[in-house]
């Protein structure tokens, strides 16, 4: 397996310190422990926004830190959740005075480390709400195993939540913001190809050449079925079914639609998979008032992509089209 | 006459060795059915582990060793297994704070809060495929053990057998926890990583008494 890297130890520090080197305009970044930070933390009187979790998944969450967006990110060894530290670090360096909100992806290890990391903060007296995203529709039955994971539908909570924050809403409204978003978004991804994870070596998982596998976390880790491979169209009529079944939504509904890339998979592939998602949307009388198509939560090289829909309101779609000034999103300003 | 300092000190280098042995083993099973990061990050933190003791002030003891590991862990593991092996020491720790020698009851009482802590912060049950299923066939046996008049080593031993016969006994079962949930019934015919690593090192804590 081909990697452009150096050893693969290094392989979290030198991307950090290169995405500080691209883009000091917009963050300042350390290392020892790992954290990237808005330049102009804290910001007085705002909430600060924290995400974070294993790197691999890039831009997620690096790529929307800057105003509008995250306060800070952490990112964490490959595929690994950060450590307790650095989210710690991070929340104390984006306190403005207002309250800290972390955005963590329902996986074991994020939730973890990141509830040990809100008991040593509230410890010193910053006060600190967390979200749980989980988002992922493939998850059939969450009694039975650890619940549904965060995925992509992650990007339109940092973003959306990120606006109620710059606008100056106070803690718990950007709380109740980013709750919103959850209860509202579902997403379902396709694995064509697994990964490689630098320190391993080797493909996480295995697929045949004509096999692929429904209902991936972004990990690659399995949640439905492994099948056949089979003609987009039909693919991506797979994962839009559970997904418009789940909240549902229905006829009459304004959406976000968002075609994510898990990383190895072409523009004019996830375009063409929008382009199917949004004929089904249409013959439903769903009606898709903003849309989002490329490679915001990546699974390091695989092939493959996840749909993730999003009921609107007034209020998300005001939210949503705020100004962000972002590595990976950057509109408005 | 118990267990010290020097025991506990043994117990976490050669702990820190037989990771390091099964780095790649650890891998692969958690690559099986999980996301492959098990045996990386378990390494990374008992070798971090490892630069620490070399600091341990010669008035520790076994409680010292253990806080100072769970510290350590917490802070260099990451992914799920940092907070899990970092909350079980530290609660140990605790559980033994003071004392300069371990008999039998106190490592009994070791046992049982490290594996009351993985709960705690993992909220796994029995039978869901995880570490608690080698801890608690270990404080079980531990504990029958202490009650049949067992010295500290055979108590050991006794943990350390129950902790392997556990993690092997996963393998049918079907995760309901962590990564390996996400499987569902494909999770089955495999062993989970974690209740490996601990078989691991309750079998180096074992080792480490008997060679005393």
């Amino acid at each position: 397996m081909k990697k452009l890297i150096n050893d693969p130890k290094n392989v979290v520090h030198e991307a950090v310190a290169g995405f500080g080197a691209a883009h000091p305009d917009l963050v300042r970044v350390s290392h020892d422990p790992n954290v990237i930070v808005r330049t102009d933390a804290p910001v007085a009187g705002k909430v600060g926004i924290v995400s974070g979790g294993g790197s691999g998944h890039e831009p997620l969450h690096g790529g929307f830190v800057g105003p509008g967006m995250l306060s800070a990110a952490v990112p964490g060894a490959v595929f690994t959740s950060p450590t307790p530290d650095p989210i710690v670090d991070a929340t104390k360096a984006v306190d403005g005075g207002a309250g800290v909100l972390h955005i963590v992806k329902n996986y074991t290890g994020d939730v973890l480390n990141f509830e040990t990391a809100a008991d040593l903060v509230a410890a010193e007296g910053i006060e600190v709400r967390s979200v749980l995203v989980n988002d992922d529709v493939a998850v059939k039955d969450s009694l039975y195993t650890a619940g549904r994971r965060g995925v992509a539908g992650t990007v339109l909570v940092e973003k959306i939540a990120g606006a109620a924050a710059e606008r100056g809403d106070n803690l718990a409204a950007v709380v109740a913001v980013a709750k919103k978003v959850i209860s509202r978004v579902r997403t379902m991804g396709v694995a064509l190809t697994p990964c490689v994870v630098p320190h391993a070596g080797e493909p996480s998982f295995s697929l045949a050449d004509d096999e692929i596998e429904i209902g991936i976390g972004i990990h690659g880790e399995p949640g439905r079925e492994r099948i056949r491979l089979e003609p987009a169209d039909a693919i991506v009529d797979r994962l839009l079914e559970p997904i418009l079944d789940d909240l549902p939504f229905v006829n009459g509904d304004n959406v976000l639609l968002m075609v994510n890339g898990m990383g190895g998979t072409p523009q004019v592939e996830l375009y063409i998979v929008f382009r199917r998602a949004a004929e089904v949307l249409a013959e439903k009388g769903i009606t898709i008032t903003r849309s989002l198509v490329g490679n915001y939560t990546t699974s390091l090289e695989m092939q493959g992509a996840s749909i993730t829909v999003l009921k609107l309101d007034d209020e998300l779609t005001g939210l949503w089209d705020a100004p962000v000034h972002t590595a990976a999103l950057r509109w408005g300003r | 006459m118990g267990l010290g300092v020097g025991w506990a000190e043994a117990w976490i280098r050669h702990g820190a060795d037989v990771i390091a042995e099964h780095r790649l083993e650890l891998i692969i099973l958690d690559r099986d059915i999980g996301d492959g990061d098990h045996g990386e990050n378990m390494d990374r933190g008992f070798q971090a582990v490892l630069l620490e003791l070399d600091g341990l002030p010669p008035e520790a003891n076994p409680g010292d060793v253990f806080k100072l590991v769970a510290t350590t862990l917490i802070s260099t593991v990451g992914g799920a297994a940092g907070p899990l092996y970092g909350t079980a020491f530290l609660k140990g720790a605790l559980a033994v704070a003071g004392a300069s020698t371990l008999d039998g009851a106190a490592l009994v009482a070791l046992l049982t809060a490290a594996r009351d802590g993985i709960v705690l912060r993992g909220k796994a049950e029995s039978g869901d495929k995880t570490m608690v299923d080698a801890w608690t066939p270990a404080v079980d046996a531990a504990a029958a053990a202490a009650a049949g008049g067992a010295d500290e080593r055979a108590i050991l031993l006794a943990a350390a057998c129950a902790a392997e016969a556990g993690a092997v006994a996963t393998e049918p079962l079907v995760a309901r926890k962590g990564r390996a949930s996400y499987l569902g019934e494909r999770s089955a015919g495999y062993r989970d990583p974690g209740a490996q690593s601990s078989a691991l090192l309750l079998r180096a804590a074992a080792d480490a008494a008997a060679r005393g």
